[in-house]
């Protein structure tokens, strides 16, 4: 009898069913699926399966260009200090939920342990490094212009507008970093489109970023196929800017085409070595100048005019 | 009423305008390789002014390869030997400016009392800021010691020749770029007469080339493979397919384009210090300037008031002969331009708008068109929303702050605006939201070499002048 029992007791014991999560698009600060009801597999880099992404459709990254819109007069109007914080407190987040990037991050790019925390650490300070740019940047491209005359004038980088982000098809989560901070940084909105094979860090990304402070909206994250979400964007009339770093040469001759018909300002995809401290061109791709003029009133032969 | 002037015109023995003009390459004058020639004419007169050499494919290549050549050594000058270069340009400049005063006068019809004031003081004064730029580039903010980009393609527009011949030509060879210039077809002479300055210069051959000629050339510069940057200043249709050209290639771009840029009045504004900004923003140059306030946003409660002083100030205008030191409104560039206006002001008139222009005489000859003011308009009008680049304002009204700023953005361009009121928390505030390069409060028109110009959305991108303006030309 007792034997029995023992017996029975053990073949109940099993490995315990992990909870899988279902991996989705971050549009307007909301959880959406696909509108298509579309979805494509995602291996590691030995091919297995990690899971099902949504694969998103014209209709969703139009969806994702009107909540990048809406969001522009707030964040864009938000003071750069507040910026600056909010990106902070993105670096906060991801460094408590670093185990689960590191596996991501491991799982898809097939790196070690060690590397994939790496990449993740280097990321998480990345954002430190933009959320220091935010109330630097005016003072570094604007200023005061000594014009001939007697005239105030202010020159003032303003963001462009709602930005393309084609993220890095390689560096899934490092790159993805590097070209989404520096475009909401400076005021901008993002529509990024996640790395077609390795979304899945970008898609916790947004996880995140909904925990961060970061009003909704401000970046929003697709999956799916690259040329079939970038087509639209790239041709849509209420997209400011485009940024091709996940594009092959084929594809961005392509995007720069459909982007010249309302002049989206375009950054050219070029090999970047994203573990290295960038530059500040990222920044100011997407920055307009403003300058702005007023008579400072003068002291002429006939006395004041002020 | 206007006052009764004798007339007052400015000599034209001051300037000497050969009967043929050849393409400027390789620090030569030459004809193109298949002979063409095109006719200049002055639009005041309908006077052939000169025949002058019409580029074509051939000679871009033949312009292109004579910059490439000469890159290399212009490049590897030390940056104050260029600027020197450019120091001896503005001061040559300086000393020919009532000659090519004159000259820009009679090929493009803008009254001498601009050219002289305002083109070419800022001509002179745009390559006197960027000679100083020439061996301080590593203070600029883009590195300590950045790079030209090489053989710049450069077209651009007739409103300014000269001024925007400066623009564009300054920066570039402070930053150690060779040039290649094709001016406007309707005004090729003074970028003609700078390369002779050029030459007085002993600027090193090869190092600016210009190449008259119609778009095909144009489109061959940009097309070039071995051009490394390309700027360009005129209409945003050609931007755009300037844009798709260069699409796929390292070519950097700069685009300034069209506008339509409101001025917007408010009720606490001084009304004769804004009626003065309004004609200036409009009637400067004819209105063909890309960043003229042409749309006219007044609040409500003064438009009365505000259109009873503008109408009569307009009525003072004095429209004819160029070369009148007295002229405020010259003649409109050329034929084409003038049917573009008509075509488009009477489009104005069709959809509902109420027309209205001072009595005002025209000349029998040369292409003419009086300051004309548009009320009624609504913001789904042709004449609200296309640039019509004459002098036509249209005028629209608002309530709010919130309601001027909005129909101040309601447009695809994006290059200047105006804000008239005394209330500095309001200009600050109002500055702030429009969505546009230049913002002019209590002034408008003003221009300066530092201070960068440039639009938002469809009005271009990249800005000219400044510091700005150097990162155009820099491998950065």
């Amino acid at each position: 009898m007792s034997e029995k029992s023992e017996k029975s007791e053990k073949s109940e014991k099993f490995e315990r069913l992990s909870v899988l999560k279902t991996y989705k698009l971050y549009v307007g600060g909301k959880f959406p699926r696909s509108e298509s009801g579309r979805v494509y597999e995602v291996a590691d880099s030995k091919g297995n399966w990690l899971a099902n992404a949504p694969q998103s459709s014209r209709k969703d990254a139009r969806d994702a260009v009107v909540a990048a819109r809406k969001a522009f007069g707030g964040w864009s109007g938000a003071t750069a200090y507040n910026r600056g914080q909010i990106l902070y407190r993105i670096a906060e987040m991801l460094e408590g939920r670093k185990d689960q990037f590191v596996r991501e991050v491991g799982d898809a790019e097939g790196l070690s342990k060690a590397k994939a925390a790496a990449v993740v650490d280097a990321a998480i300070d990345r954002w430190v490094w933009y959320a220091g740019w935010t109330d630097k940047i005016a003072q570094v491209v604007g200023g005061g212009n000594p014009v001939a005359g007697p005239f105030f004038n202010l020159s003032s980088p303003e963001p462009t507008g709602v930005v393309v982000v084609l993220a890095p098809q390689d560096s899934s989560f490092l790159g993805l970093v590097s070209v989404i901070a520096p475009v909401i940084a400076t005021g901008n909105t993002a529509v990024v489109i996640a790395s077609e094979k390795s979304p899945l860090p970008a898609l916790s990304l947004g996880e995140i970023l909904a925990t961060s402070d970061l009003p909704g909206g401000v970046v929003n994250v697709l999956s799916g196929r690259t040329t079939e979400i970038a087509a639209p964007l790239a041709a849509h009339q209420d997209v400011n800017a485009i940024d091709l770093a996940g594009a092959d040469e084929v594809l961005a001759k392509e995007l720069e085409i459909a982007a010249a018909d309302n002049l989206k300002r375009v950054l050219r995809p070029q090999p970047v070595d994203y573990s290295a401290t960038p530059g500040t061109e990222r920044l100011t791709a997407f920055l307009e100048t403003k300058t702005v003029w007023h008579p400072t009133g003068s002291l002429g032969a006939s006395g004041s005019s002020y | 009423m206007a006052f009764e002037y004798a007339p007052a015109p400015e000599s034209r023995a001051v300037v000497d305008i050969a009967p043929s003009y050849g393409l400027f390459i390789d620090g030569e004058f030459a004809e193109a390789a298949d002979g063409k020639v095109f006719k200049t004419v002055s639009p005041s007169t309908e006077e052939v002014l000169s025949e002058v050499a019409q580029a074509g494919e051939a000679d871009v290549d033949r312009a292109v390869r004579a910059a490439r050549k000469a890159f290399e050594k212009w490049s590897a000058l030390p940056g104050s030997e260029r600027a020197k270069y450019l120091f001896r340009i503005a001061r040559i400049i300086q000393e020919r400016s009532r000659e090519l005063a004159v000259l820009e006068t009679l090929d493009n019809g803008k009254p001498i009392k601009e050219t002289r004031d305002a083109d070419l003081p800022l001509v002179a004064a745009h390559f006197f800021y960027y000679a100083g730029w020439a061996d301080k580039l590593g203070h600029a903010g883009f590195g300590s010691d950045p790079r030209p980009l090489g053989v710049a393609g450069q077209v651009i527009p007739w409103n300014f020749p000269l001024l925007m011949l400066a623009w564009k030509i300054a920066p570039a060879l402070a930053t150690g770029n060779t040039v290649v210039l094709k001016p406007a077809e309707t005004t090729p002479l003074s970028a003609l007469f700078f390369a002779d300055i050029c030459r007085q210069a002993g600027l090193p051959k090869g190092v600016v080339n210009i190449l008259p000629g119609y778009g095909d050339a144009g489109a061959a510069l940009v097309a070039h493979p071995d051009v490394n940057k390309v700027a360009f200043t005129g209409s945003t249709a050609v931007g755009k397919e300037i844009a798709r050209t260069v699409a796929g290639t390292r070519k950097k771009l700069t685009l300034e384009l069209g506008g339509k840029g409101a001025n917007v009045v408010f009720d606490d504004a001084p009304v004769d210090q804004a009626v003065e900004g309004i004609v200036t923003g409009i009637f400067f140059n004819q209105g063909q300037v890309c960043c003229a306030g042409s749309r006219l946003l007044v609040q409500e409660s003064i438009q009365d008031e505000l259109l009873e002083s503008l109408k009569r100030r307009l009525s003072t205008l004095r429209l004819g002969d160029p070369l009148d030191k007295n002229t405020d409104i010259g003649a409109i560039n050329s034929a084409e331009q003038l049917a573009r206006i008509t075509a488009l002001a009477e489009q104005g008139e069709a959809e509902g708008a109420e027309r209205w222009s001072p009595a005002c005489e025209l000349p029998s000859s040369g292409y003419w068109f009086a300051p004309t003011l548009f009320t009624n308009v609504t913001q789904a009008h042709t004449i609200a929303r296309d640039e019509i680049f004459g002098p036509v304002l249209s005028v629209l009204t608002f309530r709010t702050p919130e309601e001027a700023v909005a129909k101040a953005n309601n447009t695809q361009y994006g290059l200047s605006a105006g804000i008239w009121t005394e209330k500095g928390s309001r200009i600050l505030a109002v500055a702030n939201k429009l969505r546009a390069g230049v913002v002019w409060s209590n002034t408008f028109n003003k221009f300066d070499p530092t201070s960068p110009f440039g639009g938002y959305k469809e009005s271009g991108f990249g800005r000219e002048g400044g510091r700005h303006g150097l990162e155009a030309y820099l491998d950065v």
